[in-house]
């Protein structure tokens, strides 16, 4: 089902409507991760560079087709798509193999697929569609709101389960920011959050050991710097010691050697904060800045309550994941296991990034289109 | 329309409250950055540092223990071990398996290699063999190429090339126990190795040296990744003994033809100990190198003692040995003069106890100088007794008696001087005027080392505080040698010395005397001595009454001991000599029998050398000339 873009409009205005700035910010992104992944590997391009350069390659035409097809087919195939991927991640439940402690991949024979980082993608996409339909008056009554409150429990439920906390946190708060967005009353944040809090406690029991000794560690990192403190401590060592130009480039003590856990995937903006220092550290979150600064604005420009609520939430979902992973590495919140977005070593993380943008980029390219509350395109 | 910008404008109010927040946590993220890397920096480079660089301590070399003509004693010995690093071998099984071809590797080793691999990094390399052969270093070099991650290392092993002869002088080495561990990284390192006896403890600290550093570069598991600093270590300082080997080499071989003896030799004049020989002694080498407990058994065991340095911690009655002592208190204290006369009828009642001489029939009446050359024990009670046991101990004590001489060798014993108080403190109960008499001829609570013995007389011939040494500070000879060494008067008048001296020629010298026939009988190198026997079991009245059991029917342990004193030359006195030989008496002035000729044959044989005062360019050759020899040894 290649879009039928005269309905919409021609092929090549699409193509120049497409927020090409956006675009260069996400190729500096994945330059700056190569170099991290190439020092990382001690000044190799394998194992890490190489192929997170192919990957980003590849992941490149999702992101664009995801751009160009019309947003009224996102709209019609946004249910499809979550139904899908909660069926992936149900998938994974169920006969997903156990790695690193937890079942969270799929192996789809080609590529190790892990929904659950897709799913937060498909819960936004579905989400929007579902707050565009309904009317001001239904968002404010709670019986309009439990559906989609279930849109998101079910598969962060399902998720927690797996383990991975990160990806359920991320998926809850991402879920919540489009209901944020949407205009839903405040008091019923209120409510869920007292419930949340009541729930806290039973929630508790539920954690791995493992996570309960991430806690422990946040609250007292220096308790037990040889165990589960010690990758928090040797991350701000690393950072610290680069100073404010870094330790230069391939020159990283700490992750060189290997005093640094998880130096090209979750840990790696202490990688890149290490041998670049704060000034590289800076330049990192300036262009984080610009790609939000820029993705809000492109949301803001659309004229469909679809595109908005889809262009946000995809805004605030990538914003998430840049916060929890640089403040996990800096020891301001506990160790969750979240990439950072586009720079971590990982095939799914980046293809389900880069299929958000491509999304945003959709909202962008058909800011002008109108739809009616079933999709029904109008024209401006 | 109107509906959509409404919610319009909702939305993108939201979002600007959604756009704050990213803000503010973009700020906290920055805040935080700013914090840990331009505040906090040098904190983290420092910790950082600490993370990447590691010291290692290089061990110094251990220095030699030197003879005092600089004949090492303790040296040190390259050993190779092989070894075998698993993750530049592979397939370390295959390689074992290869090695077995070329060495033998027994299972045991085996099987402790291979649990040693799995629980290690596998860049730490392990030992499959220690102490290679050179044989078996050849044919590892041949096939070395065909077998990866195998290597030789060199290490050092302590040597001593003479072995049990001087064991109980220079000691041993072995890795610091637990109580020994003192914080200095150094003894925590695998190989290293401390003085644990002898002179090799008593100077660790010279021996030792300066240990040096090495800083490298280490990376999370430990494994060094390049060195950045090195300051090399200091070895340690040779420890030059005053011992000379071949007068201990033959001191030692004539102690040998006993079960068990002590010998000191002395160079009164300097307190140079020249030989000190504890026999039988023990093999330090698996000491060093871990000792098997069927080892340790058989060792600790020997009722001949082989562990016991017995010349400095064997403490023995010393016998008629004290009586010069006892003697020279008497004359200084005015109670006896060279012409008081006292008659031995074989024994002396004092108080309701019967005191009895070795002799049973008596010496009758006689002098000092005969009571010491016939060793008449009635004489000297009759001595201690006017004499009091207070002036005795207390002369006794300026002999070096009852207190430790500082040798400078661990497990020196500080022996016993019974007094008043000392009985007191010690039993609880009132002294005895009868345990006066028995410590007039060094028996009852009396006890000296060898060396308190061989210092004593030492004393008696200088007439000066002789302090034995067993370390030369001033390096080797020929050095400083024989220059008398600075040592404070006792304060005696020289004609009483003389007087005992002349008494302890005619022991040795003199027919009658105890020692008579352990006579030196080359010109000029004649001995003096004083013979001694102590007793080690009580003589029941039963034994008196039927006749003293024949020495072969008393088990060897209860045979007393026989000890000996001398000096010579008897003209010029300037090496002195004591000799205990355990359970070596016969029941009656035994000494003379087993210990005399000891002394006899080591000071015969040390003034054949003349080791106090051999000049440069001499060597081992005797320096009195040809009229010195050796084959004159006297029968029974």
């Amino acid at each position: 089902m290649w879009p039928d873009y005269e309905s919409d409009s021609r092929f090549a205005d699409k193509v120049r409507g497409i927020a090409w700035g956006l675009v260069l910010t996400v190729f500096l992104a994945a330059c700056c991760s190569i170099a991290v992944l190439y020092s990382a590997a001690d000044g190799d391009m394998r194992p890490w560079a190489a192929t997170q350069m192919i990957r980003f390659a590849i992941a490149l035409i999702p992101m664009i087709g995801a751009a160009l097809l019309p947003i009224r087919h996102w709209f019609r195939a946004a249910y499809w798509v979550y139904a899908i991927a909660l069926a992936l991640v149900i998938a994974v439940d169920l006969r997903g193999f156990v790695g690193m402690g937890a079942r969270r991949w799929i192996d789809l024979g080609v590529i190790q697929l892990q929904p659950s980082s897709l799913l937060n993608m498909a819960l936004i996409l579905a989400l929007a569609r579902y707050f565009h339909t309904r009317s001001d008056e239904d968002i404010a009554r709670i019986r309009w709101l439990i559906p989609p409150a279930l849109m998101i429990f079910v598969p962060t439920a399902l998720i927690l389960k797996q383990p991975d906390l990160g990806t359920a946190i991320l998926g809850l708060i991402g879920g919540a920011a489009v209901f944020f967005l949407a205009g839903v009353r405040l008091r019923f944040f209120g409510l869920i959050g007292l419930a949340t809090a009541a729930a806290l406690p039973a929630g508790w029991h539920f954690l791995r050991s493992y996570q309960k000794n991430r806690i422990y560690t946040f609250l007292d990192p220096e308790s037990d710097p040889l165990g589960a403190g010690y990758h928090v401590l040797q991350s701000k060592i690393a950072l610290g010691s680069g100073g404010l130009f870094g330790r230069g480039f391939l020159n990283g003590s700490q992750s060189h050697l290997s005093f640094l856990p998880e130096k090209q995937t979750d840990f790696i903006f202490t990688t890149l904060a290490e041998e670049f220092g704060f000034v590289g550290g800076f330049a990192l979150l300036a262009l984080y800045s610009v790609m939000i600064g820029y993705g809000l604005a492109i949301a803001l420009g659309c004229r469909s309550h679809f595109g908005r609520l889809l262009g946000l939430g995809i805004v605030a979902n990538f914003s998430l994941y840049v916060f929890i992973n640089i403040a996990m590495v800096m020891g301001l919140i506990p160790v969750v296991g979240v990439p950072l977005p586009l720079i971590s070593y990982g095939g799914t993380a980046m293809l389900a990034v880069m299929f958000g943008f491509g999304l945003l980029l959709n909202a962008g390219v058909h800011r002008e289109v109108r739809l009616g509350p079933k999709g029904e395109t109008r024209p401006s | 329309m109107r509906r959509d910008a409404l919610r319009r404008k909702l939305t993108t109010r939201r979002a600007a409250i959604l756009a704050g927040g990213q803000a503010l946590l973009l700020a906290a993220i920055g805040g935080r950055m700013y914090q840990l890397q331009i505040t906090q920096s040098e904190r983290y480079m420092v910790l950082a540092d600490e993370n990447r660089m590691s010291l290692r301590l290089l061990a110094p070399l251990r220095a030699r223990i030197v003879d005092r003509f600089g004949i090492p004693l303790a040296e040190n010995h390259d050993n190779y071990h092989l070894l075998i690093i698993p993750e530049q071998a592979g397939d370390f099984v295959a390689t074992l398996d290869a090695l077995a071809a070329v060495i033998e590797i027994g299972e045991g080793d085996r099987r402790r290699v291979l649990r040693e691999i799995r629980r290690k990094h596998s860049f730490v390399p392990v030992i499959v063999r220690a102490n290679l052969s050179w044989d078996e270093m050849a044919r590892i070099e041949v096939a070395i190429p065909e077998l990866p991650g195998v290597s030789i290392d060199q290490g050092v092993t302590r040597y001593y090339p003479f072995g049990e002869m001087m064991a109980h002088v220079v000691g041993y080495v072995a890795s610091a126990s637990e109580q020994e561990l003192d914080g200095d990284p150094l003894l925590e390192l695998p190989d290293f190795r401390i003085g644990k006896s002898g002179v090799e403890k008593s100077q660790d600290t010279n021996l030792r040296g300066i240990a040096g550093t090495s800083q490298v570069e280490v990376n999370a598991l430990g494994r060094v990744v390049r060195e950045l600093a090195r300051v090399p270590g200091k070895p340690g300082q040779d420890a030059i003994t005053t011992i000379d080997l071949s007068l201990q080499d033959f001191a030692t071989r004539r102690c040998s033809t006993e079960q068990s003896v002590a010998c000191v030799l002395l160079d009164a004049v300097t307190g140079d100990v020249l030989a000190l020989v504890s026999s039988p002694g023990f093999d330090p080498a698996p000491f060093s190198a871990g000792l098997s407990p069927a080892l340790w058994k058989e060792l600790s065991t020997d009722p001949r003692k082989p562990l016991l340095n017995k010349a400095i911690a064997g403490v023995y009655p010393p016998g008629s040995t004290f009586k010069p002592v006892v003697a020279l208190a008497a004359l200084a204290a005015k109670v006896l003069t060279s012409e008081t006369s006292f008659t031995c009828p074989g024994y002396l009642e004092y108080g309701n106890v019967t005191f009895h001489c070795w002799r049973h029939g008596g010496h009758g009446t006689l002098r000092l100088r005969d009571a010491i050359k016939k060793s008449c024990d009635v004489f000297f009670y009759e001595t201690a007794r006017r004499l009091g046991i207070d002036r005795l101990a207390a002369t006794a004590r300026r002999f070096g008696f009852g207190d430790r001489l500082g040798i400078e060798i661990p497990g020196e014993r500080p022996g016993l001087i019974p007094t008043r108080n000392w009985k007191l403190a010690a039993i609880g109960s009132a002294w005895s005027q009868g345990e006066t008499l028995i410590a007039g001829i060094g028996q009852g609570a009396v006890l000296a080392t060898p060396l308190q013995l061989a210092t004593m007389v030492a004393r008696l011939v200088t007439g000066r505080a002789v302090t034995p040494r067993l370390v030369r500070a001033e390096g080797i000879m020929p050095g400083r040698d024989g220059a008398p060494a600075d040592f404070p008067s006792l304060g005696l008048n020289p004609r009483t010395i003389a007087l005992v001296l002349d008494g302890m020629n005619a022991v040795v010298n003199e027919p009658g005397g105890t020692a008579y026939a352990a006579r030196i009988v080359q010109t000029g190198l004649a001995m003096g001595g004083k013979s001694g026997t102590s007793q080690v079991r009580h003589i029941s009245d039963y034994e008196r009454g039927h006749g003293i059991r024949k020495i072969r029917q008393i088990p060897w342990k209860q045979r007393d001991h026989a000890l000996f004193v001398a000096f010579a030359p008897v003209g010029a006195p300037r090496y002195v000599c004591a000799a205990v030989v355990e359970h070596g008496g016969t029941s009656g002035g035994g000494g003379s029998a087993v210990a005399a000729p000891i002394c006899r044959d080591v000071l015969l044989e040390t003034q054949r050398r003349d080791p106090g005062r051999r000049r440069p360019g001499e060597n081992g050759v005797a320096v009195l000339g040809p009229t010195a020899n050796r084959a004159a040894t006297p029968g029974g």
